[in-house]
């Protein structure tokens, strides 16, 4: 045994953990995230809390989110000997409930478990399709996997959320926390740490895909004294929450993973990037990084041995921009985040002009089971390029909402309507917009594309980070595409023009389409700006701003020709082309419409039908709202 | 009309050397690139003046060596910077991806009705900043709005009445409390 599995031996054995190992005595889990605690979950913890009345038989613990974000605030309760209960829907009085007849009675409650719910709760058909044969990875699954929900994902990124407080680094530690590092200092040679990594075929999960072996290989070969780490944890896709969870649940995986990689191409100072619009991620990797370093994970002499290396946090301030990497470094650097022309790449050339290897949140998740459990393992989850896991944030028109973790190459049928749950309120199924501003929407003959890079991309669509936003049949597509593009043309950077006035140009077009004036050429001058700015503009945020208009153009041609030539939004949605009026048949003449109505464009005598003007109307929805016999119709 | 409600402003000597012991900090972390401080020290201010006044802005100029003028280029590129005070309360209705799909777009408009303010302004008595958010993280409980530090899941234009009066009933409670 090397020295550095020794120390760390050691520290495992004086650990003294707040939820983590086997069940001893009852256990209350509540989850503590940002989601969790948007719906209540500090109320569900409090009242535990009160109930428990300091009882000391009973842990009373903080874990993240295992990602049922629909039916939050979760409480899970274990107890020796006997499978664990997961009640959902925890609000204070539930919480006290819980604790008075579960905990301390031994009555269970089966109407607020998970089992109780529709799709989430149904027990799995047949075997695992995840691939858990593994008894490190995935403890959560491991105990939930007999609901169909869970027997579906295969969870490494996110295997320790849920089963640790990630602000005790002592849970980290007693579920084979820093194992990996110690086995890199102990055992292995930087070069067989990159090797160990390519053979896996890690690819980067901040969009683009990068061989992560590669991109360590190339920082470690380039010349040079000083070099750094830096983990993106920007998060810029609005929709996308798995780097936040990852890091409110599990931050230590994250520092263990930058320590590895620091060792791996030679850096002895690294930078962790965070959005400032993250303050609890912030506040438990602040925690993490300070329980490290007083445990001699991070900083001089790590474990006992010559590797130094020191993390620090740096905060985003609301510039999209600066989750591109170049951007970034501008802005660690206290600049303007604004990207400059690769190459050279930051492997050779990248903070202060060293030598720099950037890494995404849940591609250094990773990393540390990758080590513990070998490259051939790793290898075997996934598709033949796209290997291991990807994690989903899904939000939208879906049942279950939340973070799920699937074998890379899932089909989105699977993702959507198989964990997901399908579309709720009996609505179909429209799109799924996968990649966010960069990405595009998927019509449901796509359904059954595998999750993997390159199918994706072939599809008209990118991976990106991992947002996949559901979309109903309510949703207009020629609005979503004006939706992304004042995104992305208001978080354009202004340095090339391509990017700056090609997406302000697109930006009026689609403007100019749902106010009901857009003419027949537009489509074209849309398909032609969109193509410019692919080929021209500077960085990824320009280049791939058009996908989002170009993809809907593709997929839904009919909408825009309906917006274009009939001056109709077939969903209406777009307020300009959206019309009132009223049934006659159906309208029984009670004068509300005409009460409500900010402008007074509705005439009609008492009990006789009502006409709307619509020249005059504002369509503000006010009359449809509220008339009490459904009789004004919104086309 | 004056303003009614107004944070507490830790303009006093002790927050000035507070600031000064941070710079110092920063400086000693980032030997050889003292512009790194920068950002830093920024998020500094705002956390604790609640904005970037121009007399900070001069001051960590001075402190770090750095133009004022390059100061202001970074603090105005960045849309997390306020250069002006907001209101005791800052409402961020999420306009991410997830959040729109779910109509957060007519929680907004409720707040802009009732606020009678366009996103980006203060309402006149100092209560409230109205502003749009990008994604706070918490797409699965859409539509989110943000008061300060506390997230409200699930927004309904419905609610958002209730919303506004619980804040002013407690900056009133406070404020009564205060005198
Ligand atoms: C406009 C733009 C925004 C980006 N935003 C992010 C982001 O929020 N998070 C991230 O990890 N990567 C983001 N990237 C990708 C990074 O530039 C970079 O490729 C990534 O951090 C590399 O890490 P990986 O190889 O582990 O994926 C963005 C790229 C572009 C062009
Ligand atoms: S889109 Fe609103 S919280 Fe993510």
């Amino acid at each position: 045994m090397s020295s550095a599995t020794q120390t760390l031996e050691k520290l495992v054995s004086q650990a003294s953990p707040s939820v983590a190992g086997e069940v001893e005595k009852p256990q209350v889990l509540v989850g503590i995230a940002t989601c969790a605690l948007a719906a209540g979950a500090r109320d569900a913890m409090d009242a535990a809390k009160a109930a428990l009345n300091g009882n000391d038989g009973v842990t009373l613990g903080q874990v993240g989110c295992v990602g049922c974000c629909s039916v939050e605030p979760l409480m899970e309760v274990r107890k020796p000997g006997e499978p664990p209960r997961l009640y959902v829907n925890v609000d204070a009085g539930r919480a006290a409930e819980i604790i008075r007849r579960d905990v301390m009675g031994g009555q269970p409650i089966p109407e607020w478990q998970i089992e109780a719910i529709e799709g989430l709760g149904t027990p799995a058909k047949g075997a695992a399709t995840g691939a858990q044969d593994s008894e490190v990875i995935d403890r959560f699954t491991r105990d939930w996997r007999r609901l169909d929900y869970f027997s579906r994902q295969t969870r490494i990124c996110l295997r320790n959320v849920g089963r640790v407080d990630p602000e005790n680094i002592d849970d980290y530690l007693t579920v084979g926390g820093y194992a990996a590092l110690a086995k890199c200092l102990g055992e292995l040679s930087p070069q067989e740490v990159i090797d160990i990594i390519k053979a896996a075929g890690l690819r980067g999960r901040g969009g683009a895909g990068f061989p992560t072996g590669l991109k360590w290989q190339f920082t470690h070969n380039a010349p040079g004294e000083t070099k750094y780490v830096v983990c993106n944890a920007d998060e810029g896709d609005p929709g996308a929450f798995m780097d936040r969870s990852t890091l409110e649940g599990d931050p230590h995986s994250v520092v263990e993973a930058l320590a590895i990689c620091a060792y791996a191409i030679g850096a002895k100072r690294g930078f962790v990037y965070v959005r400032a619009e993250y303050p609890l991620a912030v506040q438990r990797l602040k925690l993490a990084i300070q329980q490290a370093e007083e445990r001699g994970l991070l900083g001089d002499n790590i474990l006992g041995t010559d590797h130094c290396f020191h993390l620090e946090i740096r905060l985003g301030a609301g510039a999209f921009v600066c989750g591109e990497e170049t951007a970034l470094m501008a802005s660690i650097e206290g600049k303007r985040g604004m990207p400059r022309p690769r190459p050279p790449f930051p492997a050779t050339s990248g903070l202060w002009g060293k030598p720099t290897n950037i890494n995404n949140v849940e591609t250094l998740a990773n990393v540390p089971a990758i080590i513990l459990l070998g490259a051939d393992w790793y290898s075997s989850i996934g598709t033949e390029k796209s290997k291991g896991t990807k994690v989903f944030a899904l939000a939208g028109n879906v049942v279950n909402t939340g973070l799920i973790e699937v074998p890379m190459g899932a089909t989105l049928r699977e993702v959507v309507f198989d964990i997901g749950g399908g579309i709720p309120g009996g609505r179909g199924f429209k799109a799924a917009q996968i990649g966010g501003p960069s990405g595009g929407c998927l019509p449901s003959q796509y359904l059954d594309t595998p999750t993997d890079y390159e199918s994706l991309q072939a599809a008209g669509a990118i991976m990106g980070s991992g947002g996949l936003i559901v979309m109903d049949d309510t949703v207009c597509m020629v609005d979503i595409a004006k939706f992304f593009l004042t995104f992305t043309q208001d978080e354009s950077c202004g340095k090339c023009t391509p990017c700056r006035e090609g997406t302000k140009r697109m930006l009026e077009v689609l403007q100019r389409i749902t106010a009901g004036s857009g003419e027949a050429l537009d489509l074209e001058r849309l398909r032609r700006l969109g193509a410019v700015a692919q080929r021209a503009a500077l960085c990824g945020l320009g280049q791939t701003a058009p996908n989002p208009v170009l993809s809907t153009l593709r997929q839904f041609p009919d909408e825009y020709e309906a917006h274009i030539q009939e001056k109709r939004c077939p969903t209406a949605v777009c307020e300009a082309l959206v019309h009132y009026f009223i049934v006659e048949d159906k309208c029984i003449g009670c004068g509300l419409c005409k009460r409500v109505c900010p402008v007074h464009c509705i005439s009609g005598e008492a009990r006789q039908p009502h006409v709307i003007g619509d020249d005059a109307c504002v369509r503000c929805g006010a009359c449809y709202e509220r008339c009490p016999v459904d009789a004004i119709v919104r086309q | 009309m004056t303003t009614r409600f107004k944070k507490e402003v830790l303009d006093t000597p002790a927050w000035w050397q507070d600031l000064d012991r941070y710079i110092d900090e920063q400086k000693n972390n980032n030997p050889g690139h003292v512009q790194s401080a920068l950002i830093p020290v920024l998020h500094y201010v705002q956390d604790r003046y609640g904005y970037v006044p121009e007399k900070a802005v001069n001051h960590v100029a001075q402190s770090l060596g750095v133009p004022t003028v390059y100061i202001w280029g970074v603090a105005s590129f960045y849309s997390y910077f306020s250069l002006t005070p907001k209101g005791l309360y800052t409402i961020r209705v999420c306009a991410g991806t997830a959040c729109y799909v779910q109509g957060s777009q007519a929680v907004m408009n409720e707040f802009i009705r009732r606020l009678e303010i366009q996103p980006g302004q203060t309402t006149e008595d100092g209560l409230f900043t109205l502003e749009e958010a990008r994604c706070l993280g918490a797409c699965g409980q859409a539509p989110v709005v943000m008061v300060n530090d506390r997230v409200h899941a699930k927004v309904r234009p419905e609610q958002v009445p209730d919303i506004v009066a619980e804040y002013t009933a407690l900056a009133h409670a406070s404020a009564e409390a205060q005198a």
